[in-house]
């Protein structure tokens, strides 16, 4: 009997955190406190799943917004008004710190984007999204990697860090990386626990039955004291967010790091101003808090990149979510950028104007914005992101004024 | 593609680990010729063998023990003898299989939590941590060096583990599984515990190479003899402190019998709870196998480590036993009485049912069950002919696959998917714990459960999806789930199954829900 208790509660205790990663480059940049005294600092987040920009940053100004979004439109009003930003756009309620940062102007939204990838399969999405290449393909490389291998290399970062297992292929190839994660033992996330209930509902009742019971178990279970409260993906982001800002903030930690998040696929009850959605931004925007106050000083010179891989249909579908789409919005935050905007070459959300009818239309090529990024971050040249960062993408320029 | 992927899927899940990933073809070679593909391990009796290098004799690790808990002994007196106020250092005594587990998984987490203060070996904890992926250091702004070095395996957790990894290894090359499947089958039929201690523990790994193995396609007499007869299974069930009563050392040491050897045989080895035996029985074989044990450190009775005859301890005159009286004296009582319970009515009918509950069905076919038997009587408990009549009747490969993998078969058959040879025993061993079947270490003489049900326990299923979540964080580039899938299960894998991978979110989860899909969980 105590065999079984023992079991429980090391697995309850050990399982902890799952959807998050992070690694970085292993050396610093040789120009790193050079004359100037900057010293920058480059994260970027990953949201695996596809995340629904027009719940994100609402075109509530956007006369058809409210009926395509329907039952988990924002508004203005209401219990949980969204904070406006720019008309006609407004930030979800859930991410009071962004809004925090964009009226500092140290946050900027980008809205109306995608990278080149037109299907809509999440891997190929991801892939495309991180290889930096305009379509999918196995490549053993991601973008931010070949920039790495564009920088002048200086010192090794903090000798404590591990190679990681799995480093997010945006931070995938020959520049070395290192990775860190917070707790062991990641325990499956919640969607993908009920995307297997589903499974088994239609395959396998007996299994449906088992595993529905077994996550109750755990659930009770989360309510006593031998699980870090609270285990969800608010606190997850945030915990791994504070633990990566510790180590970048140090004198020899690294410079230039990747992070990824899941859970962002809401196909059903992707819940408004509350609910699936709003409580994954509340850790976004936790997240982002977190580096702002874990970098200190550092964050003056730091640019956060948040990127997905695509958009989700701007029509609600029936079961109060979204399936997958195309345009989106990418997020910038730190003390570098130059916030306090939404750039946008808005689309409009007219039937006739919607991507294939059903999405938000794409109207801005997000290796624009991530090249505008390292080249106001780092100095890369065009033809070296036109060539070797972004393979083939001359024609795709790189947005200026980001950095301040 | 393949002719019949269904069929592919019986083979390859019910009769084996489960299709090999990468390069191996398995499901289409298994589809061309389903039968043949299982019977094709059966040819050849010596390719069940398991050698490999490192891996030694039971006698040679009996005195390994015997020298260890010597040294140990030494060390500790010489501690106790310069330093008499202070308390000796503990003796690595055996602990419970709770409290192992709990030490070793608290351990880890310690270690993650940046805190670790004390590194305490337990044998089924991975010895490199950086083989873990949750192993990173956790803290840049804690020096590493902090962290004392672990403790150094000693040679019985050394052993375990590499009988551990060999016999892991082999499971995973394998081309379909079936034999290393039923080696898994007898091994838990005749299972020992390594919680029982040192010797235990040691000789776990070795009394499967060197009682099961030999026989799985052998004779089932043999086996019986073997097993019973092994020194582990003799110390696992006691019945080297088993004296007869009227023997010399029973008069000289005023003890008696141990029923506990005696009544396992026939309750679980051989007859079956309602096989037809009585407790007069249970005491009569019990006074048979008087004797039987091995030798000890001191070598008295022959090589230390080695089964052997003690005429000491034998219970002298003719025993009783089924309405048949034995006679002959010393050994050859005890093995004439084996001989006849391995071909009893009740153990033709429990070993068939066994078989076919185990790999077909929770309630096992009738008819199914009847023919195995009467082959197994027919054949004098040739187990090849029962392999082979398993495969070949239309039962077996018309039932549903409802058979819930056990944790060792989900752990193979994952990592054979993904094609990956384990170099290290640690993760499976840890995850073995996890999910409630630690390696060679069951709970009782009755072995693992072997029905649905216990496999299925909601908990189970829980930890279950999380070490599979494991799993797919750890996708290595370049390993597409989708492909993995063709290799798992091609056009016998339902819609919704294709469908719940195809949309998954991310290739790690992906990977998850396929390795928890019900193709890769039922057999």
């Amino acid at each position: 009997m105590d065999c079984t208790e023992n079991r429980l509660l090391t697995s309850r205790r050990g399982l902890l955190l799952g959807g998050a990663s992070f690694a970085a480059w292993a050396y610093l940049p040789k120009f790193a406190r050079a004359a100037d005294g900057r010293d920058p600092r480059l994260i970027v987040v990953i949201l695996r799943g596809a995340l629904d920009g027009l719940s994100t940053v609402a075109p509530i100004g956007d006369p058809d917004y409210a009926g395509l979004h329907g039952s988990i439109a924002l508004a203005a009003d209401g219990a949980h008004p969204a904070i406006m930003l720019d008309s006609p756009f407004a930030l979800h309620p859930a991410m009071p710190e962004f809004a925090r940062m964009y009226r500092n102007k140290h946050a900027a939204v980008i809205h109306a984007v995608a990278t080149p990838y037109r299907d809509r399969s999440h891997f190929d999405g991801q892939d495309v999204l991180e290889s930096g290449y305009a379509g999918p393909g196995r490549v053993q490389s991601g973008w931010l990697n070949r920039a790495l291998e564009a920088l002048p290399r200086g010192e090794r970062v903090s000798s404590a860090l591990a190679v990681g297992p799995t480093t997010p292929l945006v931070l995938r190839g020959n520049a070395p990386t290192v990775g860190w994660a917070p707790v062991a033992l990641p325990q499956a996330d919640d969607d993908t626990a009920m995307r297997l209930v589903d499974l088994y509902r239609h395959r396998d009742p007996a299994l449906a039955l088992a595993l529905s019971q077994g996550l109750q178990l755990d659930k009770a279970a989360s309510g006593d004291d031998m699980k870090p409260k609270p285990g969800n993906a608010v606190a997850q982001m945030r915990q791994v967010a504070r633990g990566a800002a510790k180590l970048m903030a140090a004198d020899d930690g690294p410079r230039i790091a990747a992070l990824a998040f899941d859970g962002w696929d809401t196909h059903a009850n992707e819940g408004g101003p509350v609910g699936r959605l709003a409580f994954l931004l509340g850790g976004l925007g936790g997240a982002l808090a977190e580096f702002e106050s874990g970098l200190g000083e550092r964050w003056r010179d730091t640019v956060v990149v948040v990127a997905t891989e695509f958009g989700r249909t701007a029509r609600i579908n029936g079961t109060d979510g979204t399936d997958h789409g195309t345009g989106t919005i990418a997020l910038l935050a730190g003390g570098a950028v130059k916030g306090g905007r939404v750039i946008s070459d808005w689309p409009g959300l007219k039937l006739a104007n919607l991507y294939e009818a059903r999405d938000l239309k794409p109207t801005t090529d997000l290796r624009s914005v991530i090249k505008g990024v390292l080249q106001g971050q780092f100095g890369l040249s065009d033809r070296v992101l036109a060539e070797t960062v972004f393979p083939d993408s001359a024609g795709v320029r790189p947005m200026k004024g980001l950095v301040a | 593609m393949a002719r019949d992927s269904q069929a592919a899927l019986v083979a390859l899940n019910r009769f084996g680990f489960g299709a090999r990933g990468g390069a191996s073809g398995d499901l289409i070679n298994a589809a061309s010729d389903p039968r043949g593909f299982v019977k094709a391990e059966l040819v050849r009796a010596s390719g069940v063998l398991l050698e490999a290098p490192g891996l030694q004799s039971t006698q040679q690790l009996g005195q390994a023990v015997f020298a260890y808990q010597d040294q140990v002994r030494q060390a500790r007196e010489a501690a106790k003898a310069a330093a008499p106020a202070e308390t000796p250092p503990p003796a690595p005594t055996e602990q419970k299989p709770g409290l192992r587990r709990n030490l070793s998984l608290n351990a880890a987490a310690t270690e993650v939590a940046g805190q670790m203060t004390e590194a305490k070996p337990a044998d089924n904890k991975p010895a490199d941590n950086a083989a873990r992926p949750d192993a990173m250091q956790p803290n840049a702004a804690a020096p590493p060096a902090a962290k004392p070095a672990p403790q150094p395996l000693n040679v019985i957790q050394k052993t375990f583990r590499s009988e551990a990894l060999a016999r892991l290894q082999r499971a995973t090359l394998a081309t379909c599984g079936f034999t290393e499947r039923l080696v898994a089958f007898w091994s838990n039929h005749f299972c020992i515990s390594a919680t029982k201690g040192e010797l235990a523990r040691i000789w776990a790994g070795a009394f499967e190479r060197e009682a099961i193995r030999p026989h799985v396609l052998g004779h089932f007499a043999d086996m019986l003899k073997a097993v019973e007869q092994h020194p582990a299974m003799l110390f696992f069930l006691d019945n080297q402190q088993s004296l007869g009563p009227d023997s010399r050392a029973g008069q000289n040491r005023k003890r008696g019998l141990n029923e506990n050897l005696a009544r396992e045989i026939m309750e679980l080895h051989t007859l079956g709870v309602g096989g037809g035996y009585t407790q007069e029985d249970v005491t009569s074989l019990a006074r048979i196998i008087t004797g039987w044990t091995f030798a000890g450190r001191q070598g008295q009775l022959g090589t230390p480590g080695s089964f052997v005859f003690n005429a000491n301890a034998h219970q002298p005159g003719a025993q009783m036993l089924l309405g048949k009286s034995y006679e002959a004296a010393g050994l050859a009582q005890g093995e004439a009485a084996l001989a006849d319970i391995a071909r009893h009515p009740s153990t033709a009918n429990f070993i068939a049912t066994k078989f076919v509950r185990h790999f077909v069905a929770d309630d096992p076919p009738p008819g199914l069950v009847a023919r195995l038997r009467e082959i197994f009587v027919k054949t004098d408990g040739d187990l090849k002919a029962l392999a082979t009549a398993l495969v070949d009747s239309d039962e077996a490969w018309k039932a549903p696959l409802t058979k819930m993998r056990s944790p060792y078969d989900f752990l193979v058959a994952s990592g054979r998917l993904l094609a990956r040879v384990p170099e290290d025993p640690g993760a499976y061993l840890n995850d073995l714990n996890l999910l409630g079947q630690p390696l060679w270490s069951p709970a009782g003489p009755n072995g693992f459960p072997d029905t649905s049900a216990a496999w299925a326990a909601p908990e189970g299923m829980k930890l279950r999806l999380d070490i599979a979540a494991q799993m797919g964080a750890r996708l290595g580039p370049n390993i597409d789930p989708l492909d993995l899938l063709e290799f798992a299960a091609s056009d016998a894998a339902s819609i919704e199954t294709r469908r719940t991978i195809e949309r998954a979110e991310s290739r790690q989860k992906a990977l998850a829900l396929l390795l928890m899909s019900p193709e890769m969980q039922r057999r």
